[in-house]
């Protein structure tokens, strides 16, 4: 009951502000009590699911007593067999802790962030929704409900990107966001349907008690016999990588910066994208039989952390830094995964939710106080101005850059042990690119703080005498995100990854003898431990050199390696070689079927053709009736003699 | 016969409104109104009628239920024979749910020759329902053809500017298919020496003949669903059909091709049908991918709806080779549900036609501001169309997909390229029609959804989340049947194998 509770309370709340958001009111103050019903009902539902997840938390969690909630058949056809069913495990119920927590959050800063929007209950509706998927798909017993709260949550990030549907710009990114996403979904449908071919079910706990026995199992796909978890296994990781935008697929994410603020904070950094993450922690009872899916994890996290860092470094839209740096710490949780970490990746999950969001909040904060200025390069010397918001993102940062005692520290700290610790070149592979990703992270970082809050004002006087603290209902959710950037790192530390990490864990999430990464973290040699931390400290002093000592480095810098700078700018061009590759072939092509093939060619060919060629007939067949009667006559001979013939031929031998 | 005839009942309720409606006299403007209160509660018995239907249907025997027999012409051997299995019984409920709807978004867009428009819905269901249940070749035949009629004189009288060229293309079209046809029923009448459907079904055709006979009938079905290369009578019938004949069109005459493959290619032909299943894959494959991309190319809306609706029967013919359990009731359920949401897509178009008379996408943008209900309308049935989970559109092509990928995986991923590509030219189209600023000056004063509007919506939103929710309320009344079905082709074709290894 409880579970359904945490489940289907956000449901009910958005429903309930939907109808809100299409009640035709006239006047103001009427409208004024709607908008605050709409965020009394939907902050109200958060609140309570944030409660009763806590509540879960303890009891499943702490206390051991993982279970799932059957609620009624949802398709069945031949041996395919799915229910609705809510099913409850540690992984779920730390899932569960983020998911609302995050959420209740920024349901209530929306409040103020939103204050000026005329259409309120709809993004309530909107972000009450989402949850309401992203619980679903937390809480999915087997693939296909996976995937259900896969696309709804996509659907709602779709609807949030767009939510001021005027702007050319968010229609285009979210757009985007959807059908990149769809990419991966591809995938992930295709990995669903050769678990149901191996496995006969696409129940979670059935397919993870058989998996074991198909460790050798192979399966032909695409006309050649493979090793039939590792099809699977990529297969499902493809959508993985759509969801939580890795390398390749990461394109929407940043472009997603065009929805409004809380909407970053809560689906594009700390819970939706963290999906694919979520995905192959629960799978890992499959993804642990296959080394080279692991390996292919690995290789692709490592990179994407490396390479989102790199664009981070350069962009001057605050919220696509903080994007970049989503990309590049998701990468993180994936290589963790990769070396059979899995319980490190969720934990740098858990920590990442919080101070992702509070860096994006604060974001929100500045950009409010800005008078909606996103561009770093106009900002500028306001820490004096909105000392709480600066502050708040000081520790956002901290966490983010790994400086203990922060949360980031001890969670990216045993991602980068855990990947030194799996004693293979994909591990040393993953800890180097690792360890340069945490040193830009560091970098950019301080960067945004620096071109932010230091420095000459670069925005014009009235939006600087304009600049103000957001108000108290926007700074309270900051706090206690903050706090969650300040100590759910050390509170977590031993349940998630260190000595009770076996028992807190329980069955939901399974780590093969052979794979002791997360074990040998623990011993690595001291350079290991503090790298991240020195390399760290490095990245802080460069950005303070460049942006507060040198200020005029930076443009230098551009300009000596310019294509270098131009590349990273342009995000490694793969926005230009997708619509070059993609976009506009679909077009082209689907211009040339329709005028050529269907029109010229099967139309052509086809019934026009044949009414042409008809006509032509009719008319030639009219030149023939002369009205001479010695021409019928002829014609008529000429009949009778092939007739006899024929006949003669025939019948007469 | 030991039961009331409710098939009969069902079949020519329909044709006694229209006869009814026939006798109607009096000022225009009266019997105008009389003709249209007379459809639509005709349609609505028909609707309640078939419901009985539903609730009295025995799920747990594959036997054709509800059946009537009747001698007809005794010295041909042909019977007035009716009767429903689980596969014809939910397409008897989807014509009967879709025609009120159909006569109720009528209601205000004819004005002229309303009795003769409604006698020609009236007519059409009678005949639609009359094909779903025909137990007899030569009853089925007639039905089969007989919905011709109605539909061409939908389109080349209330039709749009080009309706005689559109109207001719889609007769000539269909009934070339059908000759084929025609002639390889007597052919099945002389082997089998019987028009009887379920004797024809049981009847051993020599695989020599299967295969042409498989070959005519698929000359008629191919058409009808339509596959590509023979789909292009539908846009253009579209195009010019009336708002409520597209409904129809799309909703219950594409279903006609899918539904004559399951009922007789595969039980009658059945080593024929796993011949030519390469062929299906190929055109079916072709089809989502090529029509997919023309869909993205469209500057007008019923064409692109139109376009969108050959990829989506792509997937149907598809999963009915598939020959395996979730293939085939996915196949179903796709032709339901595109069936719902083919429909409301085409209503849609419907409600800013009637009020604009243009069906281009340039013509509008930004509708949101000045339609929200209409917006969220649309936006749900964009969704159902993309094939999100949660509606209707999901569960077929899932189950499509799950039952190819154990035959094969290469068709699976191709077709399962429709998902990305169906997804691309529907945002777009929504995004052109309802988002932006709305700046156009024709636009300003466009009012949202009527009362009568959301009267035809209302069912259409409810089945969709039925139909993805629940799914069990119609895939439970299938299961038996389809079962039964692929038991006979896994047998004959087991048979004929072992005949051939036999022979050798």
């Amino acid at each position: 009951m409880i579970d359904s509770l945490i489940v289907f309370l956000p449901l009910v709340a958005s429903v309930i502000a939907g109808l809100i958001a299409f009640t035709p009111v006239d006047d103001k103050t009427k409208q004024a009590r709607l908008d605050a019903a709409a965020q009394w009902v939907t902050c109200g539902a958060l609140v309570l699911s944030m409660i009763l997840a806590v509540i879960v938390f303890i009891d499943v969690a702490l206390g051991d007593n993982p279970r799932t909630v059957e609620l009624f058949t949802w398709i069945d056809s031949g041996t395919l067999e799915v229910s609705w069913a809510l099913k409850v495990d540690s992984l779920t119920a730390v899932m569960m802790i983020v998911v609302t927590v995050v959420s209740a959050m920024v349901h209530i800063y929306s409040i103020g962030y939103m204050h000026h929007d005329p259409s309120i209950p709809r993004f309530m509706s909107f972000l009450s929704l989402f949850t309401f998927f992203m619980l679903m798909l937390i809480t999915a017993d087997n693939l296909v409900q996976l995937f259900f709260g896969w696309e709804g949550v996509g659907l709602a990030s779709y609807l949030l990107i767009g939510f001021w549907y005027d702007r050319p710009s968010a229609n285009a990114a979210a757009i985007k966001a959807f059908i990149v996403n769809r990419v991966g979904d591809f995938g992930f449908a295709l990995g669903i349907f050769a678990v149901f071919v191996l496995f006969q079910t696409v129940h979670l706990d059935t397919i993870f008690a058989a998996a074991g026995s198909k460790a050798d199992a192979t399966l032909v796909v695409f006309g050649s016999e493979f090793h039939a978890l590792t099809v699977i296994c990529i297969l499902l990781f493809i959508g993985a990588m759509g969801k939580s935008a890795q390398l390749g697929l990461h394109t929407w994410l940043p472009d997603a910066m065009e929805g409004p603020t809380p909407v970053s904070a809560l689906i594009h950094a700390a819970t939706m994208v963290t999906a694919g993450i979520f995905m192959v922690a629960r799978l890992s009872p499959i993804f642990e039989y296959s080394e080279t899916a692991l390996a292919v994890v690995a290789i692709i996290g490592a990179s994407t952390a490396f390479f989102a860092a790199t664009i981070a470094c350069v962009q001057n839209d605050i919220k696509r830094v903080i994007a970049y740096s989503t990309c590049s710490q998701l990468g993180y949780m994936f290589f963790a995964s990769g070396v059979s970490a899995y319980s490190a990746g969720i934990f740098h999950l858990m920590t990442h939710g919080f101070f992702k969001a509070l860096l994006f909040l604060g974001a929100g904060s500045v950009i409010h106080a800005m008078s909606d200025e996103q561009d770093m390069r106009k900002m500028g010397g306001i820490w004096r101005a909105i000392p709480v918001t600066y502050a708040l993102m000081w520790i956002g940062s901290l966490a983010l850059a790994g400086i203990p005692p922060f949360a980031g520290y001890y969670s990216k700290d045993i991602v980068l042990e855990a990947a030194w610790g799996a004693n293979t070149n994909i591990g040393l592979y993953a800890f180097w690119l690792g360890i340069g990703a945490a040193a830009m992270t560091a970098f950019y970082s301080w960067r945004l703080l620096f071109m932010t809050f230091h420095g000459a004002p670069r925005a014009d006087d009235k939006v600087m005498a304009h600049v103000h603290e957001s108000p108290k209902v926007m700074i309270l959710p900051l706090f206690v995100l903050a706090a969650g950037a300040c100590f759910a790192g050390y509170i977590g530390y031993e349940n998630f990854v260190g000595a009770k990490t076996a028992v807190f864990w329980g069955n939901s999430i399974l780590v093969l003898g052979h794979h002791p990464s997360l074990e040998n973290a623990h011993h690595v040699p001291l350079w290991v431990k503090y790298l991240p931390l020195v390399v760290g400290l490095a990245g802080i002093g460069l950005a303070y050199l460049m942006y507060i000592l040198r200020p005029d480095l930076p443009a230098r810098l551009a300009a000596t390696f310019q294509r270098l700078y131009l590349f990273a700018l342009n995000k490694w061009y793969f926005d230009e070689l997708y619509d070059y590759l993609f976009v506009r072939p679909a077009f082209v092509l689907g211009r040339g079927f329709w005028k050529t093939g269907d029109g010229t060619l099967i139309d052509g060919l086809g019934p026009d053709g044949v009414a042409d060629a008809v006509r032509h007939m009719a008319r030639r067949a009219a030149t023939l009736q002369t009205g001479y009667l010695y021409h019928y006559a002829f014609a008529m001979l000429i009949g009778v003699v092939t007739l006899m013939t024929w006949y003669l031929l025939v019948h007469v031998r | 016969m030991d039961h009331l005839p409710i098939l009969s009942l069902i079949t020519f309720l329909p044709l006694v409104g229209a006869a009814f409606i026939l006798t109607i006299r009096g000022e225009v403007e009266v019997a105008t109104r009389n003709a249209r209160f007379v459809a639509l509660w005709t349609s609505f018995i028909t609707f309640l009628a078939s419901l009985y239907v539903w609730i009295k249907f025995d799920s747990s025997t594959a036997a054709f239920q509800f059946v009537e027999k009747a001698d007809w012409m005794p010295i041909l051997g042909i019977t007035y024979h009716l009767g429903i299995d689980g596969i014809s019984l939910l397409f008897v409920l989807l014509t009967t749910v879709l025609t009120p709807i159909c006569i109720l978004a009528s209601w205000e867009a004819i004005t002229e020759r309303v009795k003769e428009y409604m006698i020609a819905f009236l007519f059409m269901e009678t005949m639609m329902i009359g094909m779903f249940s025909a137990l007899d070749l030569f009853v089925f035949y007639i039905f089969f053809e007989g919905v011709l009629i109605p539909m061409f004189l939908v389109i080349g009288v209330w039709g749009g500017s080009r309706r005689i060229y559109s109207a001719f293309k889609f007769f000539l079209y269909t009934l070339l298919g059908s000759v084929l046809m025609l002639l390889a029923m007597f052919t099945m009448y002389l082997d089998a020496g019987t028009t009887d459907i379920p004797s024809l079904m049981t009847h051993n055709f020599p695989a020599r003949l299967q295969l042409w006979l498989w070959l005519a009938f698929f000359a008629s079905f191919a058409v009808k669903v339509p596959m590509w290369p023979v789909h292009t009578w539908l846009p253009d019938a579209h195009v010019e059909a009336p708002t409520a004949g597209s409904v129809i069109l799309a909703g219950v005459l594409l279903k006609f091709g899918g539904y004559g493959f399951l009922r007789f290619s595969l039980p009658m032909f059945p080593e024929a049908s796993v011949e030519f299943t390469p062929l299906i894959y190929g055109l079916s494959i072709v089809a989502v991918i090529y029509t997919s991309l023309v869909a993205l190319a469209q500057e007008d809306m019923k064409k692109l709806i139109a376009y969108s609706s050959v990829a989506h029967m792509g997937f149907v013919t598809i999963g009915t080779f598939t020959l395996t359990v979730q293939g085939i009731e996915g196949a179903i359920y796709q032709m339901l549900s595109h069936g719902i949401v083919s429909a409301a897509l085409f209503l849609i178009v419907g409600v800013v036609y009637d009020r604009l008379h243009s069906r281009d996408i340039e013509t509008y943008g930004g509708l949101v501001y000045r339609m929200p209900s209409y917006a969220l309308i649309f936006m749900l049935f964009m969704l159902a169309s993309v094939g999100l989970p949660g509606t209707g559109g999901f569960v077929g092509e899932f189950l499509i997909l799950v039952g190819v990928f154990q035959v094969n995986t290469w068709v699976a991923a191709l077709a399962a390229l429709g998902m990305i590509l169906g997804a691309a030219y529907m945002l777009y189209l929504y995004r052109r029609v309802i988002f932006g600023k709305l700046t156009k000056e024709h636009l300003l004063k466009i009012t949202d959804m009527s009362p009568r509007e959301w009267a035809v919506f209302a069912p259409l939103v409810l089945l969709t989340f039925w139909m993805g929710i629940y799914p069990s309320s119609f895939l439970d009344v299938m299961h038996i049947s389809v079962l039964n079905l692929l038991d006979q082709v896994h047998t004959a074709v087991a048979a004929s194998d072992t005949l051939v290894v036999a022979g050798q």
